[in-house]
């Protein structure tokens, strides 16, 4: 029998327990705690675990619902009735699951649906590879979708359930997808923090929500029977974009709730240094003994670590990088979408370091990172 | 974010009004509001929404579904009360009754929908108007399209956190709220008559 508390006292107050679990596991924790109604699975490696894991606490009576769906369009599609109709719901993919589901993250988007996705990051290209690789964030960054990316298991377990929280104020209401780098997160054992396990959050309110919780098919919220979109007058252009920019302000809302729960869009350490290496994910967690084993050496790096993409810092960190006269961005993909990121916010683009890359699976060992530093110190 | 103070003023502002809240515009904590996208105290608010509904030529009220459909506990006496604030202004009632769009079939006199509502605002010739019981995406989404093509002046009273696209906006507009608003226009319309009968003698 699990206990509704309020979401500050689970996040924050409660006191936590050492498990040493892996980042699937971690999942199952989150999930545990998040007082979620229906869950709809299709497996993917490396998010299969994480899935059968929700699976199995479905059998120890944390969830009301959970079935395994066709595919995952399917599974995406069934998520996103599930949520209309006014209940919480969990779903994680990845990779060539992200893609093959790929319109649908607009549709969470643009319906207002407050789904919380854990998207464990694989190769999507040809030829085919189940390894890590966070390509498909690339693909994501403009769904409408909020997107946080977790360094370890610590952060995918805490972001999961902060992100219930966020993606269900009122103001914001739109889906959060927590991205977690395949294998390096998924599959690996560390120790990670939890609250107790007869604690949950708050249940969601349906009657709060910015859209009414909806029958498609009846009046008086007959929306998708009659969209606007298929007018082709001003009128109805009208309505549809002004549609869009209130999914672009409900994620622009958001950044306060973001700072509450995540304490900041960023997290920043030696922020005065000349030479800064800005990251996400497990990224972040070679580029921290990169700078410590640069230290050693007399050169003093800093580290930004990007937990929120969309929204995206882009105020904290033009700030953050203005003294800095070189900015490396580390990255696990072949097309560097987080340097272009950074590279459209800092005020002097030319000392961004786009760099370095690994991608189709490899380890990025930290000596890549360093020997980019020492170049930028040279 | 933009390095000026982005001013939520009646329109029309142009083709395509940006949302305010990408504009900087944030929406105000508990026991806050906002007029013209800057935060006031509530009580300010509330005194600027009276003299905005009592200084208009034609002020409508556009309840929207949470207040039309009596789904929860409370909302029969949120509707009253918003009759009785509508009737004390000396404003008309346009339902908004739901959210499918009806262009070019709607009725402006007798509804107003979130998909066009500057057709019943310029149908009318409405200069002010309240919205009420609009759930908060379909408020947001009309008042950006009356800022946009009418010169209509726009309130929000939210049940919810409030919105950044109304020229002005209560957030946590509940029964009592609503009720403080009536004493206030109430006595704003007394101040005002009493006022005039003193000049025309």
């Amino acid at each position: 029998m699990q206990q509704v508390v309020s979401p500050e006292h689970l996040l924050f107050e409660a006191r936590r327990e050492q498990m040493f679990i892996t980042g699937s596991e971690a999942v199952r924790e989150a999930i545990k705690r998040a007082n979620v109604d229906m869950a709809i699975s299709y497996p993917i490696t490396p998010q299969s675990e994480s899935m059968h894991l929700v699976g199995d606490i479905y059998k120890e009576g944390y969830l009301r619902e959970y079935f395994r769906g066709e595919n995952e369009f399917a599974v995406m599609s069934a998520i996103a009735g599930a949520a209309m109709g006014g209940v919480r719901v969990f779903t994680a993919t990845g990779g060539p699951g992200t893609l093959r589901a790929f319109e649908m993250f607009s549709t969470w988007a643009g319906a207002r649906l407050p789904i919380v996705c854990a998207f464990m990051t694989r190769g999507v290209n040809s030829p085919l590879s189940i390894q890590p690789d966070t390509i498909e964030m690339a693909f994501m960054l403009d769904t409408g979708m909020i997107i946080l990316h977790a360094e370890n298991s610590q952060d995918l377990h805490d972001m999961l359930l902060k992100a219930y929280c966020v993606a269900e104020k009122t103001d914001v209401h739109i889906p959060v997808g927590v991205f977690a780098d395949g294998f390096f997160v998924t599959h690996t054992r560390e120790k990670v923090e939890v609250p107790p396990a007869d604690l949950k959050l708050p249940p969601y309110n349906p009657y709060s929500a910015p859209v009414p919780a909806m029958d498609m098919e009846n009046v008086p919220f007959r929306q998708m029977r009659d969209p606007f979109v298929m007018k082709s007058n001003y009128i109805s252009y009208a309505a549809h974009a002004s549609w869009q920019q209130e999914i672009l302000a409900a994620a622009e809302r958001s950044r306060k709730y973001l700072a509450k729960y995540l304490g900041g869009l960023v997290d920043v350490e030696y922020a005065d240094a000349e030479v800064l290496v800005v990251a996400s994910g497990t990224a972040v967690s070679v580029s921290r003994e990169a700078i410590k084993l640069c230290a050693r050496e007399g050169l003093r790096a800093g580290l930004v670590k990007v937990k929120s993409l969309r929204p995206f810092p882009a105020e904290e960190i033009k700030l953050v990088t203005r003294g800095a006269k070189a900015v490396i961005v580390p990255e696990f993909n072949r097309v560097g979408w987080l340097c272009r990121e950074i590279k459209a916010v800092v005020e002097d683009n030319t000392k961004v370091v786009g760099g370095p890359r690994v991608f189709g699976g490899m380890t990025m060992p930290a000596g890549l990172i360093i020997s980019e530093i020492r170049r930028c110190f040279a | 974010m933009t390095a000026f103070q982005y001013q939520v003023l009646a329109g029309p502002e142009g083709y395509l009004p940006p949302a305010a809240a990408m504009m900087g515009v944030e929406l105000p904590d508990k026991g806050e509001a906002l007029i013209e996208g800057q935060v006031v105290s509530d009580e300010e608010a509330l005194h600027k929404i009276a003299e905005k509904l009592l200084g208009a030529e034609n002020p409508f009220f556009f309840p929207g579904p949470l207040l039309l459909w009596a789904w929860r506990d409370g909302v029969e006496e949120k509707a009253r009360a918003i009759k009785d604030l509508a009737e004390t202004a000396g404003a008309k009632i346009i339902p908004m009754p739901d959210y499918r769009p009806k262009y070019p079939m709607i009725n402006p006199d007798v509804e107003i929908n979130p998909n066009h509502p500057n057709l019943t605002i310029w149908h009318n010739n409405i200069d002010a108007c309240v919205f009420v019981g609009v759930h908060c995406h379909y408020a947001n989404m009309a008042l950006k399209i009356i800022r946009g093509g009418t010169d209509c002046y726009t309130i929000a009273l939210c049940a919810e956190a409030g919105h950044e696209d109304a020229m002005i906006s209560l957030r946590d507009a509940g029964l009592e709220k609503i009720k403080r608003l009536t004493t206030i226009v109430g006595d704003k319309k007394r101040q005002l008559a009493g006022r005039e009968a003193i000049c025309s003698r």
